[in-house]
């Protein structure tokens, strides 16, 4: 009898190295698994941290501003003071005249602006409109007018500029108060203020990153952040063709079309049947689309790369040849090539392996052929890219480690399990995510292959109907530009894409290994 | 002596039958990337019928797509119409997209990892979702439907800067000993970027620009949306589509389609292929360092 009694491992703790060596293939593998599982309440927790740290620190930011601008006007002189008023008026009674008068004119724009249109537009911003458009009789023309009414649409565009703006104009005018405090301080040490001509010099160096940021920074924002705030407002109207602002307004409703969105009744309208589909669907397409390029992409370039092959810049050649030409030609016509009248089964059928016309494949009309197909069609327009991007990271692994393997005995296919592979995932981890992220919001292939099609009767929603191969976001585009343009909906699937996309980012960065260090090459 | 010498052989044999192997799947790869392309080809030149049919080598060959193409069909008006967005884009959003990566890759400010972090959250946004407003101004503005060219390209250049990644990773490969050195030499940071940097550059301007130039050929999504079914304000892709969508004009159009796809794919793949090093250099480098 052995003293030694073997105790039970408890897969659930974290076990020591020695206990870790010690579990079969099967029992190590269910410990990581069940290790990846039991860190993810850590990272709500995490984040939930980093949430309450950014909330807290922003209200102590907003405190040290208050008491920050308090002392500047309770200490500061007269000039100081005047600025809280009058913009810039600090500025120019110490000679910086034309940072004086910018300031001053951007405070009359902005109560010109408020006066004459923004209080109106504000006003109004919380109904968006009460007056709808009418046709009245006029006796002058004898005939009908129309007379204008409100347009929910302009009213929501000018609300949300004016508090655009009234941000902006704090945000100025604390700045407006900070350069008063600098200047003093910089008169009361003795020194002198920076000439108007230095300030500009200034623009080419130490401020040079505003100089660049400024016109790049003004497109993110009107054609980029501004929509997007819009379209987030719009997911809380009800927004659409029968309610386009003008000639019928639309007004707030709510929650009820996030509710419309997850209600589990299935009446008339199952909408939330079709988001699940849809989701689903798309969420199998990105995760078939970024791996099978990926991997069968890294194959190609294995094999070109492969030590004795010759040709290689042909054989690249070809591959890349393909992916220039624009997407929309190849997969236009690779779809009429598939089409049930088109190249594929004429080719077949002239070769005898269809009889009669009956017997043809509906390459695009059964769902599980249509999304294969768009799998592999995918793959044939994805694979040169990803062969180039592995191409480059291949050449970079250390040969030694093939050369050292091979000493040791191990076989090709070992070499590709143990090297290649941990080496590639490491680097290209990064390049994996964007790649899944991009497939979801793949349009191009999948409305220039099946147009979303097959139509499944299923999926038919008010907003109009879906196919087997839909995405998201091809969904959204039909919706928006279908009959009758439920903006609301759109914008309430364009919210849940956000969702999905970055829970996916967030879930991914924290899995991965940080291979990302930006100080890295300086 | 004789076993290792056998065992040498037998491993030349399996080099040499891997290798066989390698070349037949290449070889058929080959074919299948380069089979719809040939038969694009074929069938713009094809004459006898313009509907879709079972062969690929036409039996009557000619020109007559290519000269429909330009009497009967806008496309000059598309082709047109793409290549002059195409140029307006490659040469905004290049500089647009080389200022933000140069700003956020050499400079150092407050706030710059925020406006990075809020690039990163805004390109989690679907782009379509934008199109709604921005269609609405635009057309306020007069620049939808027919006069779409320029509300395209505004479109696709206003935040161009947000798709920075790729050139801040190439300027990040930058020593940044070089700007110490001219900066202590007394150059100002205008001078670091214009008389340090932008000489190193070249690999990733001529990146930029080709990326940006090929962009608008294949774009979709929005150029529909804007065009908004005026033929006048069209872009090739939504032109060459529209001209396919129903089964009417499928039967009617679908050779001049080819004809149509083969004038847009030659001069950008040539284009492509003779600017080709830059561009692998850029995805390769891309992609590592995300």
């Amino acid at each position: 009898m052995s003293e030694y009694k073997v105790e039970r491992i408890n897969l659930f703790e974290d076990l020591s190295d020695f206990d870790y060596l010690r579990l079969n293939k099967f029992q190590a593998l269910l410990y990581k698994f069940i290790k990846v599982i039991r860190v993810v309440p850590k990272w709500f927790l995490n984040l939930f941290v980093l949430v309450g740290k950014y909330i807290k620190k922003f209200f102590t930011y907003i405190k040290d501003e208050f008491v920050d601008i308090y002392t500047t006007f309770v200490y500061g002189d007269w000039k100081t003071k005047m600025s809280f008023f009058i913009m810039g008026f600090g500025s120019i009674a110490r000679g910086k005249v034309l940072r004086g008068i910018l300031f001053l004119v951007f405070q009359v724009v902005f109560i010109v602006y408020l006066c004459f249109g923004g209080i109106h537009w504000l006003s109004k911003f919380k109904t968006l409109g009460d007056t709808k458009a009418s046709t009245v009789y006029d006796p002058n023309l004898d005939t009908y007018v129309r007379v204008d009414g409100d347009d929910s649409f302009k009213i929501m565009l000018y609300s949300l500029l004016t508090i655009i703006f009234i941000i902006a104009f704090i945000w100025t005018w604390r700045t407006n108060v900070k350069q008063n405090k600098i200047m003093e301080d910089i008169l009361k040490s003795g020194k002198k203020l920076k000439s108007t001509k230095e300030d500009i010099q200034s623009l080419l160096d130490e401020q040079f990153h505003k100089t660049l940021l400024a016109i790049p920074l003004t497109g993110i924002m009107t054609f980029t952040v501004f929509p997007i705030i819009f379209m987030i407002l719009v997911a809380f109207t009800n927004y659409d063709a029968a309610h386009d602002g003008y000639s019928n307004l639309f007004t707030w409703v709510g929650l009820t079309n996030f509710n419309a969105l997850f209600s589990m009744n299935i009446g008339s309208d199952n909408l939330s049947f079709a988001f699940g589909e849809i989701l689903s669907w798309t969420l199998i397409w990105a995760f078939f689309a970024t791996f099978t390029n990926y991997f069968l992409g890294m194959f190609v370039a294995i094999m070109i790369n492969k030590k004795g092959i010759k040709l290689k810049k042909l054989w690249r050649g070809i591959l890349v040849l393909t992916s220039a030409v624009p997407q929309f030609v190849s997969l236009l016509y690779i779809s009429k090539m598939f089409a049930n009248n088109g190249l594929a089964n004429g080719l077949l059928m002239e070769w005898g392996f269809i009889k009669n016309i009956s017997g043809i494949i509906k390459f695009w009309g059964v769902k599980e052929i249509a999304r294969t197909m768009v799998i592999i069609v995918n793959v044939w327009i994805g694979i040169p890219y990803t062969m180039l991007i592995c191409t480059g990271i291949l050449m970079n692994i250390p040969k030694d480690l093939y050369e050292s393997s091979q000493i040791d005995g191990a076989t090709a296919f070992q070499q590709f399990v143990k090297i290649t592979m941990p080496y590639m995932l490491f680097v290209t981890g990064p390049y994996l995510l964007t790649s899944f992220i991009g497939n979801i919001n793949n349009f191009n292939v999948i409305y220039l292959l099946t147009g979303g099609g097959p139509s499944n009767p299923a999926l038919l929603t008010s907003g109009g109907s879906a196919g087997d191969t839909d995405l998201l976001i091809t969904w959204l585009f039909n919706l928006t530009t279908g009959a009758e343009s439920k903006y609301y909906l759109a914008a309430v699937i364009g919210i849940m894409i956000f969702v999905v996309v970055s829970s996916i980012s967030v879930v991914v960065y924290n899995v991965m290994p940080s291979t990302k260090n930006e100080e890295d090459f300086s | 002596m004789a076993e290792k010498q056998k065992r040498h052989m037998s491993q030349k044999l399996k080099n040499k039958l891997s290798n066989g192997l390698i070349y037949t799947v290449l070889i058929v790869v080959s074919v299948i990337w380069l089979f719809p392309f040939f038969c694009l080809v074929c069938e713009s030149f094809r004459c006898e019928s313009t509907h879709q049919v079972g062969y690929i080598i036409p039996k009557v060959w000619g020109f007559d797509n290519y000269i429909n193409l330009f009497t009967k069909t806008d496309f000059l008006i598309w082709y047109k119409n793409t290549f002059i967005i195409a140029v307006f884009v490659s040469v905004i959003q290049t500089i647009m997209v080389l200022t933000m990566s140069y700003t956020l890759s050499r400079l150092r400010f407050k706030g710059r990892k925020s406006l990075m972090n809020i690039m990163l959250i805004l390109g989690m946004f679907p782009g379509f979702i934008t199109m709604i407003v921005l269609y609405k101004i635009l057309s306020g503005m007069g620049l939808t439907g027919a006069n779409s060219v320029p509300g395209l390209i505004l479109v696709y250049t206003a935040s161009s800067a947000m798709g920075y990644y790729v050139s801040k990773g190439f300027f990040d490969t930058i020593s940044r000993s070089l700007d110490e050195a001219a900066r202590i030499d007394g150059a100002t940071r205008f001078q670091v970027l214009t008389k340090v940097i932008m000489p190193l550059s070249k690999p990733i301007v001529i990146y930029t620009i080709l990326t940006a130039f090929m962009a608008p050929w294949g774009d979709f999504m929005f150029a529909k949306y804007i065009a908004h079914n005026t033929s006048r304000g069209m872009n090739v892709a939504v032109g060459l589509q529209n001209m396919i969508s129903t089964p009417s004009s499928l039967t009617a159009n679908y050779t001049m389609f080819c004809a149509g796809g083969v004038l847009v794919a030659v001069p950008i793949t040539i284009l492509f292929m003779s600017l080709q090093k830059y561009y692998v250099e850029g995805v390769t480098g891309g992609a590592v360092k995300g």
